[in-house]
C-alpha cells in the first residue's frame, strides 16, 4: 500500500495506491477509510463483473461518498454508447444495495488513447459529461463532512504551570464534526459533566469557532475532571454511550482468526476500552453480496456483522452518520497488532 | 455559513493531530531535528500543537560532525526561540568509542554511521518515539510508510510487517524495546513545506537561497568546498550560484545551480523542477533501493 500525490491548479490528490484482488480486501478497506472518492474501473467488453461487486461493496461499507464508474477501453467497443448504456443500467440495478454511496458518476473513458482522461473525447460526441480530470477536479466535498452534529474526542489536555498562564487547563483535540463556539453549552460523555466553553484556541491565539479537522485547544467555565479519551459535545445532541456494539468489520489479521467470546482492545477516537466478542452474526460473501451464516469463522480479509460488549461506555454515533466517532479498530492484546477494523451500525 | 479551511490548513491540522497523539500515547517521545526545512517546520507544529505550554518532548540533532556552520547557528537560535530542550547524539562520539569506523576514500560520508549514532541515541535515552520530518512524497520506499512506524528491538523497519492505519487511528502500543517512528507530515508534499513556509514567515537557514559558493562536481551532485570535501584529482572547485534543497551531512548533501534568493522565486522553482530534492543526495544514489535498505537497516 502506498500513498501517490499529484496536484492541478484547482485541486490537491492523494491517491491510496492499493490492489484489487481479494487477498488484498484488507489494504482496499485501509485506503477506503480516509478516501473523500473511488474510481471503479469497468472494462467496456466485460461489463460488472465479481470485482466491480466488490470494489463497490467496500466503498459503501467504507462510506466513500463519491464514486466514478470509468467504463474504460472504450476504444475496444467502437466508442458505442451502446456498450456504455448497458452496462450504466447495469450497475445501477446492482448499487440500488449499497447504502452509502451518496453520488455516482458514469464516464466512458479510453485510458489507453486518453480519451475523456485529462481533455473531453471527440470520439463519443454521445457523451455530455465531464472528462474524469475535470469531474476529480470539481465534484463537490464540502458538504461530505458532519458540521451537524458536534463531537470533540479530548486527546490531550494542556497545563502549562507557568506565571502567565497558571491556571491554564486547555482540552486538546481535533473536531470531528459539529460546530463548537465559545459560549456554548457543552455535555463530556461519558461523565455526563456540563459546562460551558469558556474560549476556544487556534494557532497561538483565540478564535471565534472551530469545526471539523480543525485541531484547537477549548477551555471550560467549569473546573471539571476530564481526560483523554472523553467526548465533548452539546446537551441537546448527544452521541450514544453505550457498552452494546453492534457492528460491520474487516478481519486483517493472518495470524488468527476472529475469537467468539474472545477478549480485544478496542480504540475509538481518542478512547481505549476492553472489548469482548459476544457473537457473530454473518458474514458477507463480498463478489456477490449474499450473506454467510453456515461458516462464521473470521479469517483475514473476512467482513460480516458482529456484536461486541466493551468494559466501559463508549460515547459513539452509526459510522453511517459519522465517520470519525462511528469507526474502530480492534488491537490483539498479545501481538499489540491491529487485527479488525471496525464500523459501529 | 462556510465551514472550511484550506489545504494547508488541513495538513496543518492532521500534523497537529500526530504530534499531540505521540505525545498522548508514548511515554519518552523525541523530535528528531536536522536543522533542516522539514524538520523545521515539525518543530514549529510542534510549538503550537502544546501552546500556551512547552514542547512536552526534547529536539534531537544528530550530529555529524559534518555540518555546515550556518546549520549550527541557525539550530541553537531556532531552538532557543522555541524554548524547547536540545538533545545531541555525536556521531564523532560514536566514531570515538569505535561504535562504527569512519569511511575512507573520496565519497566517505558519515551520513550511513548516523543510524548507529541514532539509534546509541534511542537506547541511551530511552525513547519510545522518534518524530521525523519524512513525508510520502519524497521517496518510493517513503510512500509505503506510516504515520506511526513500528520498529522492532533492533530498530528496524519491516515494510512488510506495518500495521494497518485508518481513518485517524494509530495504534502505538508495543512491547518492551520496540519504539516507534512518527512521521506527522507523512501528507505534505515538497511543495506544502514551502508555502507554508512562506504562510508563517518561518525562518530558515542561509543555505536554502542562493549565494554564492565554491563547488566541486562530483557524479550528479555539486558538493561545497568546505573542511570536509576537498577537490580530487581530476576535480576543480569552481565557483557558482547556488542553494541547497536539502541540509544534510556536507560531504553528501549537493546543491543545485540557483538564483533563487527568496521564498517566491524557491516555490516558483519547486513549481517547475522535475528532479525530486532527493536527487541531489548523493546517500541516495549509491543504489536504486538506497533509501528502502537504510530504512531497514533504522535510518529515519
Amino acid at each position: 500500500m502506498a500513498y501517490r500525490y499529484f496536484a492541478t491548479p484547482r485541486r490537491k490528490f492523494i491517491i491510496a495506491d492499493t490492489p484489487g484482488h481479494i487477498q488484498y480486501t484488507r489494504n482496499m478497506v485501509t485506503g477506503a477509510s480516509t478516501a473523500n472518492l473511488a474510481i471503479i474501473l469497468i472494462d467496456a467488453r466485460h461489463g460488472v463483473i465479481e470485482q466491480t461487486c466488490r470494489h463497490s461493496f467496500i466503498a459503501s461499507l467504507l462510506r466513500i461518498q463519491h464514486v466514478v464508474i470509468a467504463v474504460n477501453k472504450m476504444d475496444l467497443v467502437d466508442y458505442s454508447e451502446e456498450a456504455y448504456l448497458k452496462i450504466v443500467d447495469q450497475f445501477k440495478q446492482f448499487s440500488s444495495r449499497l447504502r452509502n454511496i451518496v453520488d455516482v458518476s458514469f464516464i466512458p473513458i479510453s485510458a489507453l488513447n486518453g480519451d475523456n482522461v485529462v481533455d473531453k473525447s471527440d470520439k463519443m460526441p454521445w457523451y455530455q459529461g465531464p472528462s474524469l480530470l475535470y469531474h476529480l477536479e470539481t465534484v463537490y466535498i464540502g458538504s461530505d463532512r458532519n458540521h451537524v452534529d458536534a463531537r470533540f474526542p479530548v486527546q490531550w489536555v494542556i497545563r502549562p504551570h507557568s506565571d502567565e498562564y497558571h491556571d491554564f487547563r486547555g482540552y486538546a483535540g481535533r473536531v470531528s464534526s459539529g460546530v463548537f463556539k465559545p459560549g456554548d453549552d457543552i455535555v463530556v460523555q461519558p461523565s455526563g459533566f456540563t459546562s460551558k466553553i469558556k474560549a476556544i484556541y487556534a494557532d497561538e491565539k483565540e478564535v471565534d469557532e472551530a469545526f471539523s479537522p480543525m485541531s484547537v485547544a477549548i477551555r471550560l467555565e467549569d473546573e471539571i475532571d476530564i481526560s483523554r479519551g472523553d467526548l465533548i459535545a452539546k446537551p441537546n445532541n448527544p452521541p450514544e454511550s453505550t457498552q452494546d456494539i453492534e457492528a460491520m468489520i474487516c478481519w486483517f489479521s493472518a495470524e488468527a482468526p476472529l475469537a467468539v467470546r474472545g477478549k480485544y482492545v478496542l480504540r475509538h477516537t481518542t478512547n481505549e476500552v476492553k472489548a469482548m466478542v459476544k457473537e457473530v452474526k454473518y458474514k458477507m460473501n463480498i463478489n456477490n453480496l449474499h450473506k454467510i451464516e453456515d461458516d462464521l469463522t473470521f479469517q483475514l480479509n473476512d467482513i460480516g456483522r458482529i456484536s461486541l460488549r466493551t468494559s466501559k461506555p463508549i460515547a459513539s454515533d452509526p459510522y453511517q452518520n459519522n465517520r470519525a466517532t462511528g469507526s474502530f479498530v480492534l488491537i490483539d492484546e498479545q501481538t499489540n497488532q491491529t487485527v479488525a477494523a471496525g464500523m459501529i451500525l | 455559513m462556510n465551514y472550511t479551511i484550506d489545504q494547508l490548513a488541513q495538513l496543518e491540522a492532521e500534523a497537529i493531530y500526530v504530534l499531540r497523539e505521540t505525545a498522548a500515547q508514548f511515554e519518552n517521545p523525541a523530535l528528531l531535528f536536522s536543522g533542516g526545512k522539514d524538520s523545521i517546520v515539525m518543530a514549529w507544529l510542534a510549538r503550537k500543537a502544546f501552546w500556551p505550554a512547552k514542547i512536552p518532548f526534547p529536539l534531537v540533532h544528530i550530529d555529524t560532525g559534518h555540518n555546515f556552520p550556518e546549520t549550527m547557528t541557525y539550530r541553537d537560535s531556532f531552538v532557543e526561540n522555541l524554548g524547547a530542550r536540545l538533545i545531541v547524539g555525536s556521531v564523532q562520539a560514536s566514531i570515538d568509542a569505535g561504535r562504527v569506523r569512519e569511511e575512507t576514500g573520496p565519497d566517505a560520508s558519515r551520513n550511513m554511521l548516523q543510524t548507529v549514532t541514532l539509534l546509541d541515541t534511542v537506547e541511551e535515552h530511552q525513547y519510545d518515539a522518534a518524530l521525523g520530518g519524512g513525508r510520502r512524497d519524497e521517496e518510493k520506499a517513503r510512500a509505503k510508510e506510516r504515520f506511526f512506524s513500528a520498529r522492532d528491538e533492533f530498530g528496524q523497519w519491516d515494510p512488510k510487517n506495518q500495521r494497518p492505519e485508518l481513518w485517524n487511528i494509530f495504534n502505538g502500543r508495543k512491547h518492551h524495546g520496540e519504539h516507534f517512528r512518527v512521521f506527522p507530515l507523512s501528507n505534505w508534499t515538497e511543495m506544502d513545506i514551502w508555502m507554508y513556509i512562506q504562510r508563517e514567515e518561518i525562518e530558515l537557514p542561509n543555505l536554502y537561497f542562493s549565494h554564492k559558493r565554491n563547488v566541486i562536481k562530483r557524479g550528479n551532485a555539486l558538493l561545497a568546498e568546505c573542511k570536509y570535501v576537498s577537490p580530487q584529482p581530476g576535480e576543480l572547485a569552481e565557483e557558482k550560484v547556488v542553494r541547497f534543497r536539502t541540509i544534510g551531512d556536507a560531504t553528501c548533501t549537493g546543491a543545485v545551480e540557483s538564483d533563487a534568493d527568496t521564498l517566491d522565486k524557491i516555490i516558483q522553482e519547486v513549481a517547475t523542477a522535475r528532479q525530486t530534492e532527493r536527487g541531489t543526495r548523493a546517500d541516495d544514489q549509491r543504489s536504486e533501493t538506497a533509501m528502502e535498505d537504510r530504512k531497514k537497516e533504522g535510518y529515519f
